[in-house]
C-alpha cells in the first residue's frame, strides 16, 4: 500500500495541475493571465537552473542572462532584415536572419542558440572545481546589458526593439493574451516532461553523481567535463526557451529587459523552490512572479512599504531556507508526504494487526 | 607619452580601489574557503554609514574612522549570526547565504538611503601636480597611498602580531589551530570585520568619483573578482598585484583601444577572468589545487 501511495499522490497532484492552469484563464482578468504566463516562462528558466545547481551542484549566477540572449535572437529571428530596417538597424551581413518568422517557431531557435552559447561559455568556466563558474556567471550577468548597448546596430541599444502582438493563430477565438498563457503553459509542459525524461534517467544520475561525489563518480568513468558542461549548455537552452517568451510576451526587449537582477533572483528563486526537486520549481516560479508584488503592497494588512522591500525580503526568506529548510518548499512537503505515507501505511498494518511490534515505529 | 602616463596612474588610482575589495575576498577566502558575494553590497553599505556621518557634520576623518570601526563590528557580525550556522554545510550553502546577503543588503540599502545618486566627499583636493608636462590628479594619488597604508598595515599586522599569526595559522589549518587552543570561530569573525574594513575604504575611495547609489559597488566586485582570480584567489600579494595590474590594463584598453572604449571595461574584465581560468586557474601567485582523493 506505501509503495504506490506516493506515485498516486504525485499523479493526482500533477493532473490536478494541468487541470487548473487549463482553467484558470476562465477567472482572470488580462492582468492576472500576463502575470501567470510569466509564471510559465520563469517556471522553465529555474526548471533549467535547477537541473544545473540542484542536479549538478554548481551555482549560475547568470540565468537571466541567458534570457536575454534567447530574447534577442528571438527578437530578431521575428523581425528578420526587413523589420530591423524599419528600426534603421544595420545587423552584419553573416548573420542569418532571414525575413521574418511567426514568434512561435523562433522558441526552439532561441534555446539551441542559447544552449550552444552556454556550452561555449562554460568550457573555461567549468575549469575550477567549486565557485568558479558562479564568479564568471554573475561577470557575465553584470556585463550581459553593457555588451547589448555596445552592439547597437544588432541589438538597438538602450532604446531598444519593439515587435507586434502576435494574433491567434489557426482562426481560434481567443484573445492574444489568452494564447499566449497557452503558448507559454504547453512549453512549460514539454519542458517539465523533457527535464522529467533526463534527470530520472543515465544522464541525471550521471549530473548526481558528479554533484555527491566526483572522485568517485570520475572512478566509475563518469566525465565531469563532460556532463558538467552538458548541464550547463542544458540550463542555457532552458534559459533561452524562457527568454523568448518573454520577449514575445512583452512585445519588447532591451538590455534592461534582463537586468542582473533577475538573474540573482532567479537562483534565489531556484532554491527557495527545493534544489533537486522538479516539482519545487513550481513555487520557486510562483515566489518569483508574486514575491515582488506582495511584499510592496501586503494583503491583510494595510502597509505600503518602500519599493526596496521585495528585496529585503527576498534576502532574507533566501537564508532563512537555507537556515532551517535546505530542501526548500519542496523539501517541506517531501516531508509532509513522507509523514502521511507512514500514518497511512501505520493504519494499514493496524487494521491487518491489530497488535504492532515496536519495531515499526 | 604624457598622456600615457596620465593614463597609467588613473589606472593605478582605480587598480587600487580594485586592489581593496579583492583583498578583502582573498581574505574571507583564506577564512572560510568561500567567495564572498556581498562583499560588494557591504562595501556600499559601509559607504552610506559614512555619507551619513558626514551629513550630520562629522568632518572626513573622524567619519572615516569611525566608518571602520562600524564596518568591522559589522562584518564580524554577519560572520557570528550568518555565516556560523552554515560553516560545517556545503560550499554550496554558504554561497547562497552570502548572495541572500547580497540581495537583503542591497535592498536595505535603497530602503534606508533612497535610490537617488548621491555625492561623498573626497578628502583630496580636485587639483592636478604637474611633473613636465605630465598632469597627475592629487585625487588617485590619495586613493592609491591610502590604498597602500592599508595593505602595508595589514601586512604589518599578519607579519608582526601574535594576532596576525593566530589567524595565519587558522588559514591555513583550522583543525591544529583549535588543538592548540585557538578560539577559531572568533578568529573567523575577526577575519570578516577586516574585509568589511577593506571593503569600507574600497567603497568611500571610489564614491567620489563613481557617486553614491545602491549598486555602485556592483562593477567594482566584478572587477575585484577578476583581480582576485587574475593574481590567485588565495594570494593577498596577489589581489593587490592583480588589482593594479587590471586597473591600468582596463584604462589603457579603455582608452587607446577604439573598439573597447569606455563601454567594453567591464566585458574586458570578463574575458581577463575567463581567460585566467582558461590558461592559469591558480593565476599569477596563487596555489594550484591539488586534490588529495
Amino acid at each position: 500500500m506505501a509503495r504506490w501511495l506516493p506515485i498516486a499522490i504525485k499523479a493526482v497532484i500533477l493532473a490536478g495541475s494541468v487541470v487548473l492552469i487549463a482553467v484558470l484563464p476562465r477567472y482572470m482578468g488580462e492582468f492576472r493571465l500576463s502575470q501567470f504566463t510569466f509564471v510559465a516562462l520563469y517556471f522553465i528558466a529555474l526548471l533549467g537552473l535547477n537541473i544545473l545547481t540542484g542536479y549538478n551542484g554548481q551555482i549560475s549566477l547568470a540565468q537571466g542572462a541567458f534570457m536575454g540572449i534567447g530574447g534577442y535572437v528571438s527578437a530578431l529571428l521575428i523581425l528578420g532584415r526587413p523589420g530591423l530596417e524599419l528600426y534603421q538597424l544595420d545587423p552584419p551581413g553573416w548573420l542569418p536572419l532571414g525575413d521574418g518568422m511567426t514568434p512561435v517557431f523562433t522558441i526552439p531557435i532561441a534555446g539551441l542558440v542559447t544552449g550552444v552559447i552556454g556550452v561555449l561559455f562554460g568550457i573555461p568556466a567549468l575549469r575550477l572545481a567549486g565557485v568558479s563558474l558562479a564568479l564568471a556567471t554573475f561577470a557575465m550577468a553584470v556585463s550581459m546589458p553593457t555588451l547589448a548597448k555596445r552592439f547597437e546596430s544588432v541589438t538597438g541599444g538602450g532604446g531598444g526593439i519593439g515587435l507586434t502582438l502576435p494574433e491567434t493563430p489557426f482562426g481560434w477565438d481567443i484573445s492574444t493574451r489568452h494564447w499566449l498563457y497557452y503558448e507559454a503553459w504547453v512549453t512549460a509542459g514539454i519542458m517539465f516532461l523533457l527535464a522529467w525524461l533526463m534527470v530520472r534517467g543515465r544522464l541525471g544520475r550521471a549530473w548526481r553523481s558528479l554533484r555527491d561525489g566526483e572522485v568517485a563518480a570520475i572512478s566509475s568513468g563518469v566525465s565531469p567535463a563532460l556532463y558538467k558542461t552538458l548541464a550547463f549548455g542544458v540550463s542555457s537552452f532552458y534559459a533561452g526557451v524562457a527568454g523568448a517568451l518573454l520577449v514575445i510576451e512583452v512585445s519588447f526587449i532591451n538590455p534592461d529587459t534582463f537586468p542582473v537582477s533577475l538573474s540573482i533572483l532567479l537562483l534565489a528563486s531556484a532554491v527557495i523552490g527545493g534544489l533537486g526537486s522538479l516539482g519545487g520549481v513550481i513555487f520557486g516560479a510562483l515566489i518569483l512572479e508574486f514575491l515582488p508584488v506582495y511584499s510592496q503592497d501586503p494583503p491583510l494588512i494595510s502597509a505600503d512599504f518602500s519599493t526596496q522591500a521585495p528585496s529585503v525580503v527576498f534576502g532574507a526568506l533566501l537564508i532563512a531556507i537555507v537556515f532551517v529548510l535546505p530542501g526548500g518548499f519542496a523539501g517541506l512537503f517531501r516531508r509532509l508526504g513522507l509523514t502521511i505515507t507512514k500514518l497511512a501505511s501505520r493504519a494499514g498494518q493496524a487494521r491487518t494487526r491489530p497488535a504492532p511490534s515496536p519495531s515499526d515505529s | 607619452m604624457a598622456d600615457f602616463l596620465q593614463q597609467v596612474v588613473s589606472g593605478l588610482a582605480s587598480g587600487a580601489i580594485f586592489a581593496s575589495l579583492a583583498l578583502a575576498l582573498v581574505l574571507i577566502y583564506r577564512a572560510t574557503d568561500v567567495v564572498n558575494f556581498a562583499q560588494g553590497e557591504m562595501a556600499t553599505f559601509s559607504t552610506y554609514i559614512a555619507w551619513s556621518l558626514m551629513n550630520h557634520g562629522i568632518s572626513y576623518w573622524p567619519a572615516f574612522v569611525l566608518t571602520l570601526v562600524l564596518s568591522f563590528l559589522g562584518g564580524a557580525a554577519i560572520e557570528r549570526t550568518l555565516i556560523r550556522p552554515v560553516e560545517h554545510r556545503p560550499e554550496i550553502a554558504i554561497v547562497i547565504v552570502t548572495i541572500g546577503l547580497l540581495i537583503a543588503l542591497n535592498g536595505l540599502t535603497g530602503w534606508i538611503w533612497g535610490a537617488e545618486v548621491k555625492a561623498f566627499d573626497s578628502p583630496f583636493p580636485n587639483d592636478t601636480w604637474e611633473i613636465g608636462n605630465v598632469a597627475i590628479s592629487q585625487q588617485d594619488v590619495g586613493t592609491l597611498v591610502v590604498t597602500l597604508l592599508t595593505v602595508a598595515a595589514l601586512w604589518a599586522f599578519f607579519r608582526f602580531t601574535t594576532l596576525g599569526l593566530v589567524m595565519r595559522a587558522v588559514a591555513n589549518d583550522q583543525a591544529a589551530s583549535r588543538l592548540v587552543g585557538v578560539r577559531v570561530g572568533w578568529m573567523l569573525a575577526l577575519g570578516w570585520g577586516l574585509a568589511a574594513v577593506l571593503g569600507a575604504i574600497a567603497g568611500m575611495m571610489a564614491a567620489p568619483v563613481l557617486f553614491l547609489d545602491p549598486t555602485m559597488m556592483l562593477v567594482v566586485l566584478i572587477y575585484a573578482f577578476a583581480a582576485a582570480v587574475l593574481g590567485g584567489i588565495d594570494s593577498p600579494i596577489g589581489a593587490v598585484v592583480g588589482g593594479l595590474t587590471l586597473g591600468v590594463i582596463i584604462n589603457l584598453l579603455g582608452a587607446y583601444v577604439d573598439f573597447v572604449g569606455s563601454e567594453l571595461r567591464l566585458p574586458t574584465a570578463l574575458v581577463v577572468l575567463l581567460a585566467v581560468l582558461l590558461i592559469r586557474p591558480q593565476g599569477l601567485f596563487g596555489h594550484a589545487v591539488v586534490r588529495r582523493v
